[in-house]
């Protein structure tokens, strides 16, 4: 009888303004109401707003004509290039900043944290201060301070630096230096590399499969980079091996020919890897300290090195701590990538600003800057949130 | 060896020393051959950095020139920075006015100096804030007008706050009390809106006036960071209250806007704040600049901080929420006198370090042409005699940025210990 009770206690009547169902839906409609009375007021008031200042709205301007200058650009750009191809070399160029810089990042900012943890004092030392020197300091800052050094501190392209026996030239107007000659065998190259790739993400699983059957190791790692190089290389060959190579030479005030990392470039991603390394250091620090110090101890028993121990016992461990973290730092690079537009790399925000100022439509042109910000964030966190499942320790 | 007689046993080498200097340094330095050869390395490597660099900074720099022509072919020139400082530290603020920006400055860390002491976290952190912005804003403004609408919005807040939390605690005559300061400023502000009350305000002028567009320079940066947090504090407790809110429409806009915020980096809100920001207003009316940023830096800062909170809600025992619905506590009571006060107190050090990066990020208002500590040490290279020398500058602006955020960070830390000394053992 009591259990009956307790399992369908009838519901005590009480009036409708002491109701605390009837009071939540109150409260959320009257909030709602609120919000989306504001909503009407901006948004009537843009109208209105465009309507005076004859400011087109829509997403017409996309298919026109550009008119102005990409500096550095990975496809073929001119100013007579539309609005929309503008745009999506500036997102080319965020994501190559962005991907480039997470990995730098990754590989500087381990380096860093472990060196954090060393039994040598003086390297201890002089990491803790790396970290304290770079994130107490606003990144803008750093990105202006390596920028004009880089472009005041290098000679002008007449005076440049010349390295490799003339091969590669060093000035305020970047690293000029040779590449081969565009030749239709390099698509196929392409295609042979992501070949590569997946032969060795194969041979991987193999070789993992075939040591937990047999406990025979295989050198998987260096197989593998075998195989990713390998097959570019012999389809190179296959197909008479061009090469002619183009070049970097002065003409007039700047280099022709050969390729060039531009100065913004260089200091952005600069600026962005040896900040956030100083952040990933802490993390990836704080990793290795949250396990259990028999961990470290059991390791040195079974006699492996430090390097040893650190590779195959600590970090897998440690990787579960430090994922999740992670995967915000690499959201901040993705996102402070944006502060190209201070020192002039053409990124997705610098292209949309000049797009803004040209057309006047603020509004589409910021719905789409987070319209790319939000689903390159949302791809990274998804592939991470997929990757810390896969590491996550598997309890029954 | 324990069989052999006493007089016969080999002697063992003596021990190795390991206290003093040498025995720290062979511990610590020379534990092994590779480490032998990294701390070798490493000095023979700082020598040289550091040789370099002192040699710049220190042994030829020219600190007394006065025109930048005559530093060149030496080290450092830190001439400039004695020839601009006033310009970085209080930007195009009148020159003979800049003891206000200064003593603006000093009131506002005397406040965040102040609330960093625990004794203060009570009633007596309103009245520091109240009387630190006061301070400062009558500083840096020169003229107050106070308008009769916030006299009657702060009566209604705390009226209406005092009806809420002291149900059923206060005795009859403080409730009463509390209600009439509410039914006060309810009417007074429907008044006003209405157009009955007149457009009065107290006015305070003491000093002459001068607008936000001639701000700069380390008060800017300060006011932007101080105030985007004080502001986006109370914002972000809401947004984190509503994201675990069991109320499914305010649950969706809270998570809504709380993800599109950190989704998208700050200087699309500020371009958005400086380009859209017209556009949404009726036309005619114009909000100034500074405030759009301080604006877009709060919306920014209340999203972080709403994630931050939401970590201490979570981190509370169930029990506590139970309790509190047993006590009969209504949701406010709940909320801020059970909830918030534990809650909070577990998130104060990531609270600090989420407040250093804002003091840090404020450096971005500098694209929409505010003139923050950053960019008035930009401008200060742009003056043709001192052109040239942007490593002084910029050396200079990171040392004074180094220096808030280090000691931002160390408090956060010594916190963090202060805080955990009852959990741990």
């Amino acid at each position: 009888m009591a259990v009956e009770a307790l399992g369908s206690a009838p519901r005590v009547k009480v009036a409708p303004w002491n109701d605390p169902i009837i009071r939540g839906w109150v409260f959320q409609i009257v909030v709602v109401g609120l919000v989306a009375g504001l909503a009407w007021y901006l948004v009537s008031n843009t109208i209105d707003n465009l309507n005076r200042q004859k400011i087109a709205s829509g997403f017409d301007y996309l298919g026109r004509e550009a008119g102005f200058e990409i500096g550095d650009s990975m496809i073929d750009y001119s100013p007579a290039s539309t609005y929309a191809r503008a745009i999506w070399v500036g997102i080319l160029n965020t994501l190559r900043v962005a991907v480039l810089g997470i990995i730098l990042a990754t590989i500087l900012g381990t380096l860093i944290g472990v060196g954090r943890l060393s039994p040598n004092w003086l390297l201890n030392k002089i990491c803790a201060w790396y970290v304290e020197a770079f994130r107490n300091v606003p990144l803008l800052l750093w990105l202006f301070l390596f920028y004009k050094l880089i472009s005041e501190a290098f000679p002008g392209p007449k005076q440049a630096i010349s390295a490799l026996w003339g091969s590669m030239f060093l000035s305020n107007r970047g690293l000029y230096f040779p590449v081969p000659m565009a030749d239709p065998i390099h698509k196929w190259m392409g295609v042979g590399l992501l070949v590569g790739i997946a032969g060795a993400v194969m041979l991987y699983r193999w070789a993992k499969k075939r040591q937990e059957a047999t406990g025979q190791p295989f050198p998987s790692i260096s197989a593998g980079a075998g195989v990713i190089i390998g097959v570019p290389f012999v389809i190179w060959l296959a197909g008479g091996a061009p090469s002619t190579m183009s070049w970097p030479a002065l003409k007039g005030f700047n280099f022709e020919g050969g390729t060039v990392i531009q100065p913004e470039f260089t200091a952005l991603l600069l600026g962005l890897v040896l900040y956030t390394s100083a952040f990933i250091a802490e993390i990836v620090r704080s990793g290795i300290l949250a396990l259990h110090k028999g961990q470290s101890e059991a390791a040195a028993a079974l006699g492996l090195s430090r390097g040893q121990s650190m590779r195959l016992v600590l970090l897998p461990q440690a990787l579960r701590v430090i994922v999740p973290p992670m995967t915000s730092q690499y959201l901040n690079i993705t996102k402070n990538s944006s502060l190209a537009i201070a020192i002039g790399y053409p990124d997705l925000v610098a292209s949309i600003n000049v797009t803004i100022n040209q057309t006047g439509q603020a509004i589409e042109n910021i719905l789409l800057i987070m319209a790319a910000y939000l689903s390159v964030s949302l791809s990274i966190s998804a592939f991470m949130n997929w990757y810390n499942k896969r590491i996550a320790l598997r309890e029954r | 060896m324990a069989d052999l007689p006493a007089g016969e046993r080999p002697q063992l080498a003596p021990p190795i020393d390991d206290t003093g200097v040498l025995g720290w340094m062979r511990r610590n330095l020379f534990s092994s051959w590779g480490n032998g050869i990294t701390t070798v390395v490493l000095i023979v490597a700082m020598v040289w950095i550091l040789s370099s660099f002192l040699d710049w900074a220190v042994f030829t720099a020219n600190f007394t020139a006065s025109v930048g022509s005559e530093c060149r072919g030496q080290g450092a020139c830190w001439a400039l920075i004695r020839e601009k400082y006033r310009y970085i530290f209080f930007g195009s603020f009148p020159y003979e006015q800049h003891w206000r920006p200064l003593f603006a400055v000093i009131a506002m860390l005397a406040m965040l100096v102040m609330s960093a002491d625990r004794r203060m976290w009570n009633w007596r952190l309103l009245v520091i804030w109240g009387v630190g912005s006061f301070v400062t804003f009558l500083l840096m403004f020169g003229q107050i007008h106070i308008p009769l609408s916030l006299f009657l919005f702060v009566a209604l807040v705390i009226g209406g706050s005092g009806m809420s939390l002291r149900k059923g605690i206060a005795d009859t005559g403080e409730m009463t009390a509390y209600r009439v300061l509410a039914t006060i400023g309810a009417v007074g502000l429907a008044l006003r809106i209405a157009g009955v009350l007149p457009t009065w305000s107290l006015a305070i002028a003491p000093l002459s006036y001068v607008e936000t567009s001639l701000w700069g320079g380390i008060p800017v940066t300060m006011i932007l960071a101080t105030y985007g947090l004080a502001f986006a504090f109370p914002y972000g407790i809401l947004l984190a209250l509503g994201r675990r809110s069991n109320l499914p429409l305010i649950k969706g806009l809270c998570v809504g806007f709380i993800e599109l915020i950190r989704g998208v980096p700050l200087i699309s809100l500020l371009i958005m704040a400086s380009v859209m920001l017209p556009l949404f207003l009726p036309s005619g009316t114009t909000i100034d600049k500074f405030l759009r940023a301080q604006v877009a830096v709060i919306l920014f800062a209340g999203a972080y901080i709403a994630e931050v909170i939401r970590g201490g809600l979570q981190s509370l025992p169930k029990g506590q929420f139970e309790a509190a619905d047993a006590m009969g506590l209504n949701y406010p009571q709940k909320t801020l006198l059970i909830i918030l006060p534990q809650a909070i107190r577990v998130v104060i050090p990531p609270l600090i370090n989420t407040f250093i990066g804002f003091f840090k990020d404020t450096s971005l208002v500098l694209i929409i042409g505010i003139f923050d500590f950053l960019n008035t040490a930009n401008q200060a290279l742009v003056d043709p005699n001192w052109a040239g020398f942007p490593g002084e500058v910029y050396l200079f602006a990171a040392f004074v940025y180094f220096i808030f955020c280090f000691s931002m960070s160390r408090y956060s830390k010594y916190l963090e210990v202060e805080l955990n000394k009852g959990t741990r053992r």
